[in-house]
């Protein structure tokens, strides 16, 4: 199984047109995803490799049968691009852009709470469960993508897009295969953070363990790291924390307000020793990933 | 994006809130003559981007204009920090009565810009952490706040009488800029109570998004935000050459430049993954030369102009580099632009390119340039804290 994407998903593209939209249509149509219509303003009737383009997002629902939107606009665009696939009642909206301002991620995630849709992103490289559906351009040309993803029961979650093809190419030349793998995105304010994805592979009932990959900066560690502390860890969990040298860099401090309210500026390590003490198996050297998940595998398997 | 104190205060009295009586100076000459006209006690203020300024020793007091002049003079020599100082603030000193702290931000667990007040201003405010003099509201970022909520969350907060008023105005304006200029931070600490009442911010921290300044094209040309780097630090020459580099065209990423004192020069991306090579790098033993992340399908010429400055500029001695399994940047154009940038730099790049690790799209034909040079690229087998192992080790 997976989460958030299978074969029921039917994609729309918000901005189709746009040149690197049109490179990952491609890449997603090779690789088998269902992807049934886009959208550009001035450019409905066209077709992108074969794609219907739509004015409006509307238009694409009347006539066909869309469920999820990949957003690929100008970062000033995406909040009406966001609010327009709201109205249609869509399930799932991934926002591929980045440099979305700081307001309009706060805003665009308000209603998307209020209508009850997932967001992925922004700043995110996509989401992909192998084998059945790529949603973005994650992994690259369908040829490149089988090279690194395969099917099997690890969910990743990764905090950068790149290292999150990286990870999976590291499982595979392991022979140990992905449920589904997430790029969460990389900006400070997200749809979906490290926990929110986790809380979907727990529930997965073929997920059996998750693989996160952490950046300086934030509060998503500390978020994710309370709740297996509270809820005790039920899917193992295996974490790579990237950027230990930062901690010895200046200027990078937050504000006083940030301290009080969002225990801001913890160093790597600090967030380190606050995952492992939650039970988080934390790898240091990148390489001693694939090994590290494939102990916890086993162990999944005798409890099993 | 940090503002100094000066614009701060200027985008806050602009919002009606009170600030000291004072000018900006660039010479001991003018902070003389400003704390003549303002007569009496005088701070003196450096304007650098960070905060920790008093106990830095960059706030002095004087009592008459020839002192205020002379304190100006030294702080506008001070060398010793990472940013030179070219002005300084000079404002009446004031006799106040007590200080708070309050301040606006994106609570990045809610999701959702708070607004936040503490009891207890002044220098030592972050370690207040769980007072309970803190209180916090957490609004709607699609509209101004309602004046009433604030209002309501000061009661809640023991804020009566006088002072109610007083202090909701400038929580109205420190909102009212987060939302309506894009701020990301705002912060007044000290707001203080003045001896007739009235509330005066004392110093003042904006963060501005700066992925909301296209929107903002009077602020950028008012404070000349264009030149200004991201965070507390100062770019230094290179790092502002880097970023001219990155600006050639918009094919991709090629900067970030961070500079350090070592002698391996690294190109790598993107972000995650120059964290991961920054730190296998030092895990191995090896001294990095810069810190950066080339990501997106950066085009050769910016590839190539950015080695040479890491080889010429910053006067490394090898070159690694090293990325993630890549899926739309195009291994053979970084091949291409590292080559191209070691022979600009006039160095062999046979002996210059200690590791070359960019398995991914166009691998293959990378692999085949490089071989025209004796250079081996390395395949995925080969994980990036092995690569960055092999580029420590290296002769």
């Amino acid at each position: 199984m997976s989460v958030l994407v299978d074969s029921s998903t039917r994609l729309l593209v918000q901005g189709i047109t746009g040149r690197e939209a049109a490179n990952f249509t491609r890449e997603c149509l090779d690789y088998g995803t269902w992807l049934v219509a886009g959208v550009t303003p001035g450019k409905g009737g066209a077709e992108v490799y074969g794609v219907p383009v739509f004015d409006t997002v509307a238009q694409a629902v009347r006539k066909t049968n869309i469920n999820a939107s990949l957003i690929s606009v100008p970062p000033l665009l995406v909040l009406d691009a966001v609010l327009e696939a709201l109205a249609s009642d869509l399930e799932l909206i991934v926002i591929i852009t980045e440099r979305v301002p700081r307001r309009d991620v706060a805003i665009l995630l308000a209603a998307a709470e209020t209508a009850g849709c997932r967001v992925i992103g922004p700043n995110s490289l996509g989401l992909i469960t192998p084998a059945v559906c790529k949603v973005g351009s994650i992994g690259g040309p369908a040829r490149d993508v089988g090279r690194a993803y395969t099917p099997g029961r690890v969910g990743v979650a990764s905090r950068s897009g790149g290292m999150t093809t990286e990870l999976a190419s590291m499982l595979s030349a392991r022979g140990i295969g992905q449920s589904t793998c997430i790029s969460v995105g990389g900006d400070p304010l997200l749809g979906t953070t490290l926990l929110d994805a986790y809380r979907l592979f727990d529930a997965d009932p073929e997920t059996d363990v998750v693989v996160t990959f952490s950046e300086p900066g934030g509060d998503q560690e500390i978020e994710l790291a309370e709740e297996l502390e509270a809820m005790g860890v039920r899917t193992p969990v295996v974490g790579v924390v990237a950027g230990r040298f930062v901690d010895e860099m200046p200027g990078t401090r937050f504000g006083h307000a940030g301290t009080m309210v969002q225990a801001g500026g913890l160093s790597t390590e600090e967030k380190v020793r606050r995952l492992q003490t939650a039970g988080v198996h934390v790898v240091r050297r990148l390489s001693d990933l694939p090994g590290e998940v494939a102990r916890r595998l086993d162990t999944a398997t005798e409890a099993a | 994006m940090r503002l100094y104190e000066w614009e701060a205060k200027a985008l806050l009295a602009e919002r009606g809130v009170t600030v000291p009586d004072g000018s900006l100076v660039t010479s001991a000459e003018g902070a003389r003559q400003a704390a003549a006209t303002l007569g009496g006690d005088v701070v003196v203020k450096a304007q650098v981007l960070r905060g920790g300024r008093l106990k830095a020793g960059l706030i002095r007091f004087a009592s008459d204009p020839s002192s205020a002049g002379r304190e100006a003079a030294s702080l506008l020599d001070d060398r010793g920090g990472a940013e030179a100082i070219t002005s300084v603030l000079v404002e009446r000193k004031l006799e106040l009565e007590s200080e708070r702290f309050l301040g606006v931000l994106y609570d990045l667990r809610r999701r959702s810009p708070v607004f936040v007040w503490s009891a207890a201003g002044g220098i030592d405010v972050e370690q207040d952490t769980g007072s309970d003099d803190v209180v916090s509201l957490h609004f709607d970022a699609d509209r101004p706040v309602p004046a009433h909520e604030l209002r309501k969350s000061l009661v809640q907060a023991g804020v009566t009488g006088a002072a109610l008023r007083g202090v909701a105005q400038v929580a109205q304006a420190i909102t009212d800029l987060l939302l309506l200029e894009d701020a990301t931070l705002v912060e007044v600490n000290p707001l203080a109570q003045l001896a007739d009442g009235r509330w005066i911010a004392l110093d003042a921290h904006v963060e501005l998004d700066s992925d909301a300044l296209a929107r903002h094209p009077e602020l950028v040309s008012r404070f000349g935000l264009d030149a200004r780097g991201d965070g507390d630090r100062v770019p230094t020459d290179a790092e502002q050459t880097a970023k001219a580099i990155d600006g050639l065209d918009h094919r991709g990423v090629a900067g970030r430049l961070i500079e350090f004192d070592g002698d391996i020069a690294l190109v790598m991306g993107g972000g995650g993954a120059s964290l991961t090579v920054f730190d296998a790098i030092r895990d191995a033993g090896g001294s990095p030369a810069n810190y950066c992340e080339v990501g997106g399908n950066p085009s050769v010429a910016k590839v190539a102009a950015f080695t040479t400055l890491l080889l010429g500029e910053l006067g490394a001695r090898r070159l690694a580099v090293i990325m993630n399994v890549v899926s739309n940047t195009r291994a053979d154009l970084i091949a291409r632009g590292v080559v191209q940038g070691c022979v600009d730099a006039g160095r062999d790049p046979r002996t210059t390119i200690a590791v070359f690790r960019v398995p991914g799209a166009w691998e293959h034909e990378s692999r085949e340039l490089l071989a025209d040079y004796g250079i081996e690229a390395l395949g995925r087998e080969i994980g990036i804290d092995e690569a960055s192992q092999a580029a420590v080790t290296t002769r």
